[in-house]
């Protein structure tokens, strides 16, 4: 349960309509993966501060429990926080996420850098969420009070909308 | 989706209202409502339980309360069966019972506990078990969980008071000055 916060402040996150950077991130210790490499379909980025908080807790078990959902519309989830991926591979296998979380390790938080979602201050990623479609540009993007888990509801509304889009082309 | 409006805060308000289909406490048009997104297996709905018990109590036929299903099933394995033996035993008339024993038996709640609990409040546990197992009620509580997801449900428990989600901590006498409030 979280407190609500007044305080949302949009730093300098990437608006819907710019093109997503492309990266290439470690996923487990011995394989990376690219975001290119999922152009064609939408792909939801979820940066967040570090494994193991509690609040970092909630909303990546919710994600793995909606995981069903987020394929209706043929998207795929990444996590991303700047820990390595040892430390990805133990949250991962202890929470039961069947979801790829991606280490910004190294040049540390250089994707958050990126996508302007990169907390200074403690050198880590914002709570942040993009929702990229499948022609790799940015429809929507959403920066939570880093102590709030922002839940679902922004994902699923930001997808079902370019589900609309992309049928009434 | 225009992109000045990119950045604003997902909506937080119950997207399927108070009807028919939900198994509630109270006069469903009692002028406040309180419903629960739970989780049988969480803890903190498990601390929620009682204090809603006496709100309820304290409010009597002002308050409607309803209650929703919001496993987190892989970090309860035991939630998303406890959610499903609850909607079997609504469909023998006793959901409350159920939701009841199974908050005071949080500590248990594997399938043999489940027939046993259903049997201790007088229900069909082999016709139910048997439910549980084929799924029957599986789709009913994919429905809450969506539900909850659209509205703004980020963890267990999330209440919503008449619609909108209540985010401070539900102790007995926030939440009592809340639906006392918003009922008047």
């Amino acid at each position: 349960m979280n407190k609500p916060d007044s305080k949302t402040h949009h730093g300098t996150a990437l608006p819907a309509g710019t093109p997503a950077p492309d990266f290439s991130l470690h996923s487990t210790p011995d394989q990376s993966v690219k975001l290119s490499e999922f152009r064609g379909q939408p792909v939801v980025l979820a940066f967040y501060p570090a494994d193991w908080s509690p609040v970092c807790g909630d909303q990546m078990a919710l994600y793995n429990e909606m995981l069903s959902e987020f394929q209706e519309y043929g998207a795929e989830l990444l996590g991303i926080s700047v820990d390595g991926a040892w430390c990805h591979a133990a949250f991962a296998r202890d929470r039961k996420l069947h979801f790829p979380l991606l280490s910004d390790f190294e040049p540390k938080a250089e994707v958050a850098k990126l996508y302007g979602v990169h907390r200074q201050s403690e050198g880590v990623c914002e709570r942040a969420l993009f929702v990229i479609d499948a022609e790799g540009i940015i429809r929507w993007s959403y920066v939570s009070p880093v102590g709030v888990n922002p839940g679902a509801a922004g994902i699923l509304a930001a997808l079902e909308d370019l589900q609309n889009k992309s049928e009434s082309k | 989706m225009k992109p000045e409006t990119s950045i604003a805060i997902p909506k937080a308000n119950l997207t399927l209202p108070l009807a028919g289909r939900d198994h509630i406490q109270g006069p469903i048009d009692a002028p406040v409502s309180l419903v629960e997104y739970g989780d049988y297996q969480c803890q903190y709905c498990g601390a929620a339980y009682p204090i809603i018990k006496a709100v309820q109590k304290e409010l009597g036929k002002k308050l409607c309360f309803a209650f929703r299903n919001f496993p987190l099933s892989n970090m309860h394995p035991y939630a998303e069966h406890a959610a499903e033996a609850a909607e079997g035993a609504a469909a023998q008339g006793r959901f409350w019972e159920m939701h009841d024993i199974l908050f005071d038996n949080q500590e248990s709640l594997d399938d043999e506990s489940l027939a046993e609990l259903a049997a201790t409040v007088g229900l069909d546990a082999p016709r139910l078990m048997s439910e549980v197992l084929a799924g029957a009620h599986r789709e009913r509580v994919r429905e809450d969980f969506r539900s909850g997801v659209r509205g703004g449900v980020n963890g267990t428990p999330t209440l919503f008071i008449n619609g909108v989600r209540f985010d401070a901590v539900p102790t007995a006498e926030a939440l009592l000055e809340a639906l006392t409030e918003r009922g008047s």
